[in-house]
């Protein structure tokens, strides 16, 4: 059993992404950015979003951390391109309830994509952080841009926001 | 006489057991031991025939009780090499460098009576730490400092985490009241040289505090001889139970110093407008006591002695240097502190190329190895070594062999199961032949 837990959290999907990790490398002039640390561990990341015409252009991030945080922030790049407000908002929600569910919901690869070889994380709770911060960091960041505030972001992942240094 | 080691290991059950369907090996002492039979049995027993509130009222079970607290601080202080009236109980050590800081804070303000002078600090004072310290005794004294318009200063390490003696030299001086340190790290396992800190305190006058908390569970220590003026201890970290520390402190400085936390129990006599307080330890010891854990720790020395601190050192000795050489010689793993062959405790702190600390621990958890991941509550000491966080194995009595060899073994599989750069492309057959997959 957890044997097939650890199999499951380390899926090969993941452990590709933490070493490709799509988007990494921030791109200037963001249309909003927010900087979150994750309390447990230390881990840092900084994420830019660019939105244009009701899509988010792109989402790119800068950060060390652990394979679980750095395959999240990847995995989340790949999704956010191209989503309006109302998608974004749903895909964040979906992989919010997949990671609290303890295993119960495996998440629907419609909306996650490759984000759902996360699943596994929700049987190890103290890691769900990791999984979170780029999400949170995105969260963070569309809030501050009128017309993208998703309905109530919610920031109960154990990170915290940082104030941003410079306001764009 | 070398440690029985199967033999003791039967003192403490919570050892044989199986995680993720593999036997345990705990490498995780440094953060917390584990308690043999006898200290959880002093514990229960006196829970089960004593149990009553210390040094109050007339009935029997409350004298029986003040008996075995009373008793528990004597056998302590005999095991640190000090007077009973110098052991101070805390809830842990971290506690007692906290009564210590407001203590001198309270000082500070002109609270106590004649004699209080030498632990004032005000604006041209100097606090002394040393760059790798745990938070714990780092904090108080960034708080103090800041309370009291004194300076925080400190002694940094070099590439190794050795104390920078030259500079030692420099930062002790004049305007130092306060020497505080580590006699052991708790991320690097380096012993510091005590001997030669204190003399260079006592030159300038300055009090030394020693954080004994990583040194006491593996040698045997007398704080009168290394001449500090206080030293604190954690209880859970030396086989003891949790929530149970000690602050030794000299006798006529303690006795002098004004109290940190006030209440019942700690007072000769009080009116409406002021208190007079009793001498130490009675004044530091405000609220009901922890005495179970207080008798859980005199049993967790006797066990120590039992085993003999020279043993226990002489093994725990051994064990550092398996540790430090079987990481060494391994590709893609750094060491943190000192080289093989160089003096550390039973501990030892390592990165992993290309690997977070985080993914380390859970492989080891995975094969049922149990080590600390993080910055060890020294964040400091990671940023001046270069790296943002390690991953910890440590040591105790009971830790065999075996267990190392596991640890080492297992640490050798990290680097191609995460695909680090440069990590062997042939992937090892792992967890039952099968590298892990999408379901």
């Amino acid at each position: 059993m957890a044997l097939d837990d650890f199999r499951n959290l380390y899926q090969e999907l993941l452990i590709d992404h933490s070493r490709e990790r799509h988007g990494f490398g921030l791109r200037e002039n963001p249309s909003a950015e927010s900087h979150q640390r994750n309390r447990s561990c230390g881990d840092e990341l900084t994420l830019h979003v660019h939105v244009g015409d009701g899509v988010i252009d792109a989402v790119t991030w800068d950060g060390q951390g652990c394979s679980i945080s750095q395959a999240s922030a990847s995995m989340l790049s790949d999704l956010a391109a191209g989503a309006t407000a109302a998608q974004i908002s749903d895909i964040v929600a979906a992989f919010r309830t997949m990671l609290h569910s303890r295993g119960k919901d495996e998440g629907s690869e419609e909306l996650l994509g490759d984000a759902i070889s996360l699943s596994g994380v929700s049987k190890y709770p103290p890691r769900v952080n990791c999984a979170m911060l780029a999400w949170v960091a995105l969260e963070v960041a569309l809030g501050q841009l009128p017309d993208w505030a998703p309905p109530q972001a919610q920031t109960d992942t154990g990170s915290r926001t940082i104030p941003s240094r410079s306001s764009r | 006489m070398p440690l029985d080691i199967e033999r003791l290991r039967a003192d403490f059950p919570v050892l044989s057991q199986e995680v993720n369907g593999v036997p345990l090996n705990y490498l995780d002492s440094g953060a917390t031991s584990h308690k043999p039979l006898q200290v959880l049995d002093a514990e229960r027993r006196f829970y089960e025939t004593h149990n009553a509130a210390v040094h109050r009222g007339a009935h029997t079970l409350a004298g029986e009780a003040t008996e075995a607290f009373e008793s528990a601080r004597d056998r302590v202080a005999t095991f640190v090499g000090a007077k009973p009236n110098e052991i101070v109980w805390t809830s842990n050590a971290t506690a007692a460098l906290n009564l210590l800081a407001y203590s001198f804070s309270n000082a500070s303000i002109g609270q106590g009576r004649a004699g209080t002078e030498r632990f004032r600090l005000t604006k041209g004072d100097e606090i002394v730490v040393t760059e790798l310290e745990h938070h714990a005794n780092l904090i108080p004294w960034q708080e103090l400092a800041a309370r009291t318009g004194a300076t925080l200063r400190y002694i940094g390490v070099d590439d190794d985490g050795r104390l920078r003696m030259d500079q030692a030299r420099e930062v002790i001086g004049e305007r130092t009241k306060i020497l505080a340190f580590a006699h052991v790290s708790n991320v690097i396992g380096a012993i510091n040289p005590v001997a030669e800190l204190v003399a260079r305190a006592r030159a300038v006058g300055a009090l030394v505090v020693l954080d004994a908390c990583q040194s006491a569970p593996h040698m045997s220590l007398n704080f009168a001889a290394l001449d500090v003026d206080f030293a604190v201890i954690s209880g859970h970290k030396m086989l003891g139970p949790l929530g149970i520390g000690v602050l030794y402190g000299r006798g006529e400085l303690l006795d002098a110093m004004p109290p940190f936390l006030t209440g019942g129990s700690m007072i000769t006599s009080v009116t409406m407008e002021q208190a007079e307080y009793l001498p130490s330890p009675a004044r530091f010891e405000a609220g009901t006591q922890p005495v179970a854990q207080a008798v859980g720790l005199a049993a967790a020395v006797d066990y120590l002695d039992g085993l003999g601190m020279d043993s226990v050192h002489e093994r725990d000795a051994q064990l550092g240097q398996a540790l430090a050489r079987g990481l060494a010689s391994i590709d893609g793993i750094r060491l943190l502190g000192p080289p093989p062959g160089e003096a550390r405790v039973g501990l030892a702190s390592f990165t992993v190329d290309g690997v977070h600390p985080h993914d380390v621990g859970q492989f080891l958890d995975e094969l049922g190895i149990a080590v600390r991941v993080g910055h060890h509550c020294a964040e400091p000491l990671h940023r001046r070594l270069g790296v943002a966080a390690s991953t910890r194995a440590s040591a105790s009595v009971y830790t065999t062999d075996a267990e190392v060899t596991a640890l080492i073994d297992g640490v050798s599989q990290v680097r191609e199961f995460f695909r680090a750069e440069g990590a062997s492309a042939v992937q090892k057959q792992l967890f039952g032949g099968h590298a892990p997959s999408s379901p």
